[in-house]
């Protein structure tokens, strides 16, 4: 067990990148400490599976290096990495029972049969196998399947983390959530590093302690849930994370102020922005917006039902506004006017944060 | 069932195809039968003879021997071309430019009509002028496939295996490239060795197309007529002569119409019976 330290990783899928498009994954390092439950998260396409297959060791990088502890692992292949991978689609081998499945990396590490029996019931009955160990795997649900994937990382004692590919994918809904809920059992149980890689927020959120979220092969924020939704450092998080996402707004700057519809939105602190061009905007979640008596005008056009709240859209010139109103809460019916929460009122340069 | 509605019209629309299937396959598969048990010395004139053929022909020496030579030789070109394919098609690059280049060079044997292939293997392996046959004789081992039972067995092997392997290639190569990437990630992982791989996840995907490729094999090389035909005519003396060669023989070499009948009627069961056996096997796993 160690921690996972990339430094300045870089990869391209071309053999001579030139743009800045031509890079899968941009320029990072970060560091992943041992035991942690991570999420990346990201719309497809953004380089996390390519970032998750780096650090397994199936894609060596271009540029840059990966540590597990205080051992460079960069140009090791993945069998000598100590990582368990599970894929997006189940990887069962077919003419093998469930327990020759569960045993084959053990027998690929020439373990003795002895102990290979005894870790294999006990990952299996870890895991709700115990009853299917003699069938043959290929006759298993998708779910089963995904078990068996995970099973053959957790019955090798020298994993160092655990990657998951978007694991959940082929299973069906109401199934989803109990594997969810296994991972999670299961990480407390054992303690391993666990990366799990997903697009969808609400897998990412429940399961990991940090979040990473990445956007066109770049890491834009590292953080907890909260964090996240509280604090989103880029434009990108605010509109990624929550539903619905963060109010975008374009603003000015008046002596360290953000201005919107021509007044002054209070927010906690100066802010400061060195670039004069740069564009700027706030960001403010739809949670931390309520109507009042004055502020920014605004006419309601649309509200929706979604269960313990309403969301409502409202426009002020050509931007749309949207808010949360508790079930019950009063909504104006034509014009109306905003309040902003100072606390959660955000400013953004460039799409970075700023304030 | 009173909701079902009975629609007497519908038999007209089937009927194309009752037309096509019987024109296609039953009518003529029908003569044959006729002739098979039947004796007839032309003018349309025909006399009665039961099952009598078909007794000559299973209770004869000649078929037997032309049969096993044709369950020897389909049994060697299988043995030799499914693992051959296999092994080809595992080698073949799996991207890039070089995909198409090799998937050309494999397709082109399958383009040369069967009777130029025999032609060109006979001048091949001609022992005075044959580039094959000069070669081996060079060598200081005696080889003329016109007169050594061994070597035209040899050669006629030989050219199957260069004609046909490449069908199994294909297919092979086909179904090694679905087989997603996962499957190798995982097997990487996991610690797996190269053969351990092979066996345990490509092997396995490969069932179905194999099974597709050893049916082909099994259907064409048993009704093999041109190829050896050109190359060596059956002979020296008996010895290539397969079950399609000899049918010919009986049926327009004798004119022994009724016997050749009986024996292709034979001949066909015998094939749909393998094959039949032999699908039903491979696939009763897979619905478990």
């Amino acid at each position: 067990m160690s921690k996972i330290t990339l430094k300045n990783l870089r990869h391209s899928y071309l053999s001579h990148p030139q743009r800045d498009e031509d890079w899968a994954l941009k320029e990072m390092s970060v560091e992943w400490s041992d035991g942690g439950a991570y999420a990346l998260l990201g719309p497809s396409g953004c380089g996390k599976t390519t970032l998750l297959n780096i650090i397994s060791g199936l894609v060596t990088p271009t540029q840059g290096e990966v540590w597990f502890g205080d051992v460079e692992v960069s140009h090791l292949p993945a069998d000598k990495r100590n990582i368990a991978q599970v894929f997006q689609f189940p990887v069962v081998y077919d003419t093998m029972t469930v327990f020759d499945n569960l045993a084959f990396p053990l027998r690929n590490r020439d373990v003795n049969e002895t102990d290979i029996d005894w870790k294999v019931r006990e990952i299996a009955a870890m895991l709700d196998l115990s009853e299917t160990l003699m069938k043959r795997a290929s006759g298993l649900t998708a779910d089963g399947k995904q078990k068996i994937s995970l099973g053959r990382g957790l019955v090798r004692s020298d994993v160092n983390a655990i990657m998951f590919d978007e694991p959940l994918t082929v299973i069906d809904p109401h199934l989803k959530w109990i594997l969810r809920s296994k991972l999670k059992e299961l990480h407390q149980q054992i303690g391993n590093t666990m990366i799990y890689v997903t697009h969808d927020q609400t897998e990412a959120l429940t399961f990991a302690d940090q979040v990473v979220v990445m956007q066109e092969g770049e890491v834009v924020q590292i953080g907890s849930p909260v964090e996240l939704f509280e604090r989103p450092q880029h434009t990108f998080v605010g509109h990624f994370i929550g539903s619905p996402g963060m109010n975008v707004l374009a603003c000015e700057l008046d002596q360290g102020q953000p201005v919107y519809g021509g007044a002054t939105v209070e927010t906690t602190g100066k802010v400061a922005v060195e670039d004069p061009t740069a564009r700027l905007e706030i960001g403010i979640r739809p949670e931390f917006i309520s109507f009042a008596d004055d502020g920014i005008a605004v006419s309601v056009e649309k509200v929706s039902d979604a269960g313990r709240v309403n969301i409502v859209e409202t426009r002020h010139g050509d931007d749309v506004i949207k808010l949360l109103v508790p079930d019950g809460g009063n909504v104006p019916s034509e014009n109306a006017f905003l309040k902003f929460d100072p606390d959660h009122t955000q400013v953004y340069a460039n799409d970075w944060m700023v304030s | 069932m009173d909701n079902k509605t009975t629609h007497q019209k519908a038999w007209f629309f089937v009927l194309p195809v009752v037309v096509l299937v019987a024109f296609n396959a039953i009518i003529p598969l029908m003569t044959v039968v006729n002739y098979s048990v039947q004796e007839t010395f032309g003018d349309n004139v025909f006399f009665w003879e039961g099952v009598k053929w078909f007794e000559d022909v299973l209770n004869s020496d000649r078929f037997h021997a032309s049969l096993l030579r044709q369950l020897m030789f389909t049994g060697i070109i299988l043995a030799i071309e499914v693992p051959l394919g296999v092994a080809i098609a595992l080698t073949m690059p799996k991207k890039g430019p070089w995909v198409s280049v090799c998937l050309v060079f494999m397709a082109m044997p399958l383009l040369i009509p069967w009777n130029v292939v025999g032609a060109m293997w006979n001048i091949f392996a001609l022992p005075d002028i044959g580039l094959l046959g000069h070669a081996i004789n060079g060598m200081g081992i005696e080889y003329n496939f016109t007169r050594q039972p061994f070597a035209a067995w040899f050669t006629t092997v030989l050219m199957d295996v260069w004609h046909w392997t490449s069908l199994v290639v294909l297919l092979a190569y086909a179904g090694l490239r679905s087989i997603p990437e996962d499957y190798y990630q995982a097997a990487k992982i996991d610690g797996a060795k190269p053969w351990a791989v092979f066996l345990h996840i490509q092997l396995p995907k490969l069932k179905r197309v194999l099974t597709i490729a050893i049916l082909l094999r099994f259907m064409d090389s048993f009704m093999i007529y041109t190829e050896p035909f050109v190359l060596t005519g059956g002979g020296p003396g008996n010895s290539t002569t397969f079950l399609s060669i000899d049918l010919v023989k009986v049926a327009l070499g004798q004119f022994d119409l009724g016997p050749a009948a009986a024996m292709s009627l034979i001949y066909f069961l015998i094939v749909l019976l393998v094959c039949w056996v032999f699908y039903t096997l491979m696939m009763k796993n897979e619905d478990q």
